[in-house]
């Protein structure tokens, strides 16, 4: 049986400014098999950046559980891509990528100056984030999230901040790193299109509270395109579900 | 003209002198002697002997002072400031802290604890502890959650997220307490001195008072003046451009 990570929340609520209770999640529960790209597609506001911050350990005020144990009952090493690139300004990037890593210091260098050279960073290691580009910040995010060698990967958002090429090309690599790596990948958006291109997964999401309102598999072939008929209808359904949810 | 900083600096220095030895040339005055005079002073306090002497201990009350109150003042400041319900009980006493009179503490110091060593570093030390404690307080508020979030996201060592991701943050809080550390600190020794020491700068300055001796009030002020200034070039400047290369 393959390995997988289950996702249990009861409920999740927080105060409002008003001081009502507002339930943001209630009875959702995910499975996760080890080495599938899974997609979380839902609108903006749906609560999906609390769902991965739960599920990355940062938010620990709800009721349900979260399992991600590796076979033995070891920990499972989660890695959490942001929405902002979040590297420390006064680290170097080889050394905000070394922050992450494990093992002897040598060790964690070269491990680093590897995923650096994998995102396309040779050269830019020993540079401060001030003196990179946007794109170059998000590439050097992707390497420190690579780089602690994670049994789960979140992601939120990663690239929605950046111009449509940068993003493109930023995904085709995430596709190779991925397919080269097969760690497992929860992926967090609001583009149905970078949904359909990236996942093996995509569970569409209804907001207030969070409910999974479909879960879809797709099997097409990469690199995609989204143009393709089977693709495109999918994404038309998408779009349909999400601007009339059921 | 002069695009170099350290040649403005020493430039503004050399003008500082020249006014001041033309005002001695122009006005003659009893009180005010001329910069030569002052110099050659100096240097016969050195000859003595007794300049270096008094000099060091100075210094030394300066240094043990000056690093129990960086101590003592961060760990308040970084707990004042992470723990919100110490911080609404200490707030209060801190302000008075902050507005007693130097000379109330030192004068209550000698008093409580004798006319001895103790009392005189426990005086600079309880007078400055507080400046340093709010200056850190502020850098513990002013830590961003959302970099330690990665750092817990990631589940890096304690230690590690201590040390590259916590302090960093901050240097330059760090860095301000002990500018405005080191000027408030050998001030309030030398009141200190003046007040309840047999030896040290304070002590001297309180001697040549008496005797009315300004020339040598003058060069001992000078003699002291260079050290600070050296402290300020020769370490704090450098530690900060290493700490904030990344701007």
């Amino acid at each position: 049986m393959a390995l997988t990570y289950q996702i249990d929340i009861a409920n999740k609520s927080f105060k409002d400014d008003g001081g009502n209770q507002r339930t943001i999640i209630s009875d959702l529960s995910i499975t996760l098999t080890a080495g599938e790209f899974v997609t979380l597609l839902g609108p903006s506001g749906a609560g999906k950046s609390t769902l991965l911050n739960i599920v990355a350990g940062l938010d620990t005020d709800y009721q349900g559980k979260v399992k991600l144990a590796l076979p033995y009952g070891q920990p499972a090493r989660v890695a959490l891509m942001f929405q902002e690139p979040r590297l420390m300004p006064w680290l170097t990037i080889c050394d905000n990528v070394m922050l992450v890593c494990e093992g002897a210091s040598s060790q964690r260098r070269s491990n680093a100056l590897y995923w650096l050279q994998q995102v396309g960073l040779s050269g830019a290691e020993y540079q401060y984030p001030a003196q990179l580009s946007g794109g170059m910040l998000k590439r050097a995010a992707l390497a420190r999230a690579f780089a602690c060698e994670p049994d789960i990967l979140l992601m939120d958002e990663p690239f929605s901040s950046l111009d449509i090429p940068a993003a493109d090309s930023l995904r085709n690599l995430l596709t190779q790193l991925w397919q080269a790596r097969r760690t497992t990948v929860v992926y967090v958006t609001h583009d149905i299109t970078e949904a359909i291109t990236l996942s093996d997964r995509i569970l569409l999401l209804s907001s207030q509270p969070m409910q999974i309102q479909e879960d879809v598999s797709l099997t097409a072939q990469r690199p995609r395109n989204p143009l393709d008929d089977e693709l495109f209808t999918l994404s038309q359904l998408f779009k349909q579900s999400l601007a009339d949810p059921a | 003209m002069h695009s170099h900083p350290a040649l403005t600096r020493v430039m503004s220095m050399v003008v500082f002198i020249l006014l001041w030895q033309a005002a001695v040339m122009l006005f003659t005055p009893e009180l005010l002697p001329a910069p030569y005079a002052v110099l050659t002073n100096l240097m016969s306090h050195i000859d003595s002997g007794e300049l270096p002497h008094h000099l060091a201990i100075t210094l030394r009350r300066i240094a043990i002072s000056f690093l129990c109150a960086m101590l003592l003042g961060s760990l308040l400041g970084l707990v004042m400031g992470h723990f919100k319900r110490l911080d609404l009980w200490l707030d209060s006493v801190m302000t008075l802290a902050l507005n007693v009179p130097a000379l109330v503490t030192i004068i209550l110091c000698f008093i409580w604890f004798g006319l001895n060593e103790t009392a005189a570093l426990i005086a600079v030390i309880v007078n400055k502890t507080p400046n340093i404690a709010v200056t850190m307080r502020e850098g513990a508020r002013a830590v961003d959650k959302r970099l330690l979030d990665v750092a817990k996201a990631y589940q890096v060592p304690a230690g590690r997220t201590f040390i590259k991701v916590y302090l960093p943050q901050l240097y330059p809080y760090f860095l301000a307490a002990a500018r405005g550390g080191l000027a408030l600190v050998w001030k309030i020794v030398l009141v200190v001195e003046l007040l309840g020491c047999s030896d040290g700068v304070g002590f001297q300055l309180s001697l040549f008072f008496q005797y009315f001796d300004i020339t040598s009030v003058l060069a001992y002020t000078l003699a002291f003046a260079c050290i600070i200034f050296a402290l300020e070039a020769g370490v704090l400047r450098p530690w900060e451009r290493r700490v904030l290369k990344w701007r």
